[in-house]
């Protein structure tokens, strides 16, 4: 009879395996917030060679592919630099975590410019500085236009840490691949069964992110009805 | 005519082609038309022999870059480039129509119907392709009577991968056009045929067409992946070579500026229809 | 051909308050010249309004001083220091933007669609600049804001947002929100508007009360002429990019001299 389950220790397997490629997108995610927050920045800087190299930035990080990106990262870069033994995890988090800073800069780009030009004017008339606008006036705002994107984005990059399996890691991916040897080997299991309970396992991530990026989303939008309020009595005192 | 300032001149030739339909128009048609020339010379010598990545110039014992070797490598990385855009062209064609099925779909009126195909679209939009793969191999390889070239499965594999992107590209035009357009036409009496074909799409397309061009560009990013599945590509070839020679990084590399080639132009070229599409609606 | 600028002759005795100077002042958007060589003298203290058909750029003399958008010649003086220029041993340089932030600290503005943080409640949208360019701590700025509020008669909208606040409302925030950064020099950029008729007279009251206190030099531009009738001490006819009338508002509102005034005033009566 066909089950269209595994057994309780491929589970296991798989489920240990997961650790890694979460481990990766935290990084590869870390890596890229801050890549696009610099980057998105940088593309709408005063200085032209600065708008210049960001744009360079993201041209590049969009244009190449994110699986050559990391065959680059994590295979040629270290033998040109005669540094083999660099952490893989970290490499292919470089790599993933570039694709995501070209795409994610742009996101910040948008979301910047969509906050009206006003906010930025009444700013400077309360003389705050350029970083202070942006601290406490556009990127607050900014950010409602910004998280739904990011949260596409970041099950992207989801995706794209199974790309590691092919540089040698032992992800989800890999340990699929694993499972799949050793069912030919004792010739028990089915390949299709197998390798569909893995598609399960990364869609119920993705939906983990996209609950994550809903309640922030929820979170920022009661954050959007101001700060504590003052009560009653606090008022008095002041009074 | 008196001669014109340059800022002159695109108004003038706007009120001489009013009514010139967007895809009409030479600006959009010429690098349409380039487009598929060069793809098509790209895709015609398509080279069946095979080894036929196998380099016969062998790189110097040293570790550090070699300039020479990678060089010679091109015209190897080229071949690999063509199976990877002929792969993503065939399977981008595939996700246009399959796309197109998977929109009316979730559409639909029918929750028995719509319910069940928007639960597949989501879940093969938010799952690694590189898995889908590994899945459609394994699916192939255990029914009876069905053999399919590696391509073909990347090929497949990539089709309906991006079918789901490109169902939510065609819904988000449809859903571009205007309340009023629907309403106007039936005030005008219009039937749901006319409607659509008339009215609607006519009004979407030009909402469509730029994400569509961005998702082959992004299908061909990930066409490399048919690696897992032995497809002879771009990283296969840069695979094959690093088995031969030991040497690694330069045909990496190569395959990247290779990558580049292709989707810088294109990329530009779907920015340039994004522009003059949104120009041609003000 | 500009109406030289004599300063009235009347003693202004206000304390803080800061005078503006505009020496030949140009600025021009692409082929558009809006300032065109303008000279513009405000004494410390003084209430100006700026009357002049729309789109004659006369909001750019307010926005320029705010330093909103940049001049392309000229010389701007507030409180007696050039705003975009320096000194250096004795010659005029383009300040860097240090010295124009320090300038700038002289100069509020409030704009005709008010631009409130819609992220921040009432209070906290006052307490920004003074926490954050001031260096004041948490509680004084909480209670510079209730005070500020309580002054333009939204004691209890403390903790509301913008979005729950009337044009007027947000208005009267907005102008509390400027007024914490203690300015010697206040713009208002067509300050009503944006306003449903019935909610402009709340904020003129502000408006008023700002005036009667007379720690700021007001400059306004405005279509209320009642209003610049009554508060003004000198309304100018500004066109063309330059000033063309100007006087007591009596006098130019009045009997107007010039033609185009003339005909500017013809049609804002006759609506």
């Amino acid at each position: 009879m066909e089950s269209w389950l595994l057994s309780g220790s491929q589970y296991r397997l798989l489920l240990e395996a997961s650790g890694t490629t979460l481990q990766i997108l935290a990084y590869a995610f870390l890596l890229g917030i801050v890549l696009s927050l610099v980057v998105g920045i940088a593309r709408l800087s005063e200085r032209a060679w600065v708008r210049g190299l960001a744009l360079v930035f993201v041209e590049f990080a969009r244009g190449i592919s994110s699986i050559i990106l990391l065959f680059i990262v994590a295979i040629a870069i270290p033998i040109l630099f005669g540094a083999e033994q660099a952490p893989l995890i970290l490499l292919s988090a470089i790599a993933l975590g570039i694709n995501m800073g070209g795409y994610g800069a742009e996101i910040i780009r948008g979301g910047i410019q969509a906050v009206p030009k006003g906010q930025t004017e009444a700013s400077i008339s309360l003389n705050l500085g350029p970083a202070q606008r942006l601290r406490h006036v556009v990127l607050p705002q900014a950010l409602t236009i910004i998280l739904p994107p990011m949260g596409n984005l970041t099950i992207e990059i989801l995706k794209g840490t199974a790309l590691v399996s092919l540089v040698g890691m032992t992800d989800i991916m890999q340990m699929a691949r694993n499972i799949r040897q050793q069912q030919l080997a004792d010739a028990v299991g089915t390949q299709p069964v197998l390798f569909l309970n893995v598609l399960v396992l990364y869609f119920i991530l993705a939906q983990v992110i996209n609950l994550l990026f809903k309640v922030a989303e929820a979170w920022l939008a009661k954050r959007y009805e101001g700060g504590p309020a003052l009560t009653g009595t606090e008022l008095e005192a002041i009074r | 005519m008196s001669t014109v300032t340059h800022e002159e001149k695109t108004p003038d030739m706007e009120e001489i082609h009013p009514h010139r339909r967007w895809y009409r128009r030479p600006s959009v048609v010429v690098p349409v038309v380039l487009v598929v020339i060069g793809y098509s010379i790209l895709v015609s010598p398509l080279v069946r022999e095979q080894n036929f990545f196998r380099p016969e110039v062998a790189a110097d014992g040293g570790v550090t870059f070699d300039w020479n070797f990678f060089v010679h490598l091109f015209p190897l990385m080229l071949q690999g480039l063509v199976v990877t855009v002929k792969a993503t062209l065939i399977g981008f064609l595939l996700a246009i129509v399959l796309g197109f099925f998977l929109a009316l779909g979730r559409r639909s009126k029918r929750r028995l119907l719509s319910w069940p195909v928007t639960a597949v679209i989501e879940f093969i939009r938010s799952t690694p392709l590189l898995v889908q793969l590994f899945f459609w191999q394994a699916l192939v390889r255990a029914s009876e009577g069905i053999t399919l070239e590696p391509i073909t499965i990347l090929a497949l594999g990539l089709g309906i991968h991006y079918a789901t992107y490109c169902s939510e590209a065609y819904r988000a035009g449809i859903n571009s056009v205007d309340k009023g357009q629907w309403e106007a036409a039936t005030a005008l009496n219009l039937g749901p045929v006319t409607s659509w074909t008339r009215v609607a799409i006519p009004q979407a397309v030009p909402n469509v067409l730029p994400a569509l061009g961005n998702y082959l560009i992004a299908g061909f990013k990930d066409a490399p992946m048919g690696v897992a599945v032995n497809a002879h590509g771009l990283l296969f070839f840069a695979d094959q070579v690093r088995n031969d020679t030991f040497r690694a990084t330069e045909p990496y590399l190569i395959a990247g500026v290779g990558f580049l080639l292709v989707s810088l132009p294109a990329a530009w070229l779907v920015r340039r229809l994004e522009k003059r599409i949104s120009y041609e609606r003000v | 051909m500009s109406v030289s600028e004599t300063t009235t002759a009347r003693d202004i005795s206000s304390k803080g308050a800061a005078g503006v100077r505009m020496r030949g002042v140009t600025k021009a958007f692409g082929q558009n010249v809006v300032l065109r060589d303008l000279d513009l003298e405000v004494a410390p203290g003084e209430k100006v309004v700026v009357i002049g058909p729309s789109g004659s750029g006369k909001t750019t003399i307010l926005r320029t001083t705010m330093t909103l958008e940049r001049i392309d010649a000229g010389t701007i003086e507030v409180g007696g220091r050039h705003l975009y220029h320096e000194s250096v041993n004795g010659k005029l340089r383009p300040a860097r933007e240090k010295h124009i932030r320090e300038v700038r600290s002289d100069i509020g503005m409030v704009f005709q669609h008010f631009n409130l943080f819609p992220h921040m409640t009432a209070l906290e949208n006052i307490m920004l600049a003074p926490m954050k360019v001031h260096g004041k701590s948490r509680q004084e700025a909480q209670a510079l804001g209730v005070e500020l509020l309580d002054k333009v008669g939204l004691a209890h909208a403390v903790n509301q947002t913008p979005g729950q606040l009337s044009g007027g409302q947000k208005q009267r925030v907005a102008i509390a929100r400027s007024l914490a950064c203690e300015p010697k020099v206040m713009l208002f950029d067509e300050v009503t508007s944006a306003l449903d008729p019935e909610l402009v007279g709340e904020v003129l009251n502000v408006l008023r009360d700002i005036a009667e206190e007379g720690r700021t030099t007001m400059m306004l531009v405005t279509h209320e002429m009642g209003f610049a009738r009554e508060m003004a001490d000198r309304v100018l006819m500004f066109d063309g990019g330059q000033i063309i009338e100007s006087g007591p508002p009596a006098e130019v509102l009045g009997s107007p001299q010039h033609e185009r005034t003339k005909a500017f005033l013809g049609a804002v009566k006759s609506h």
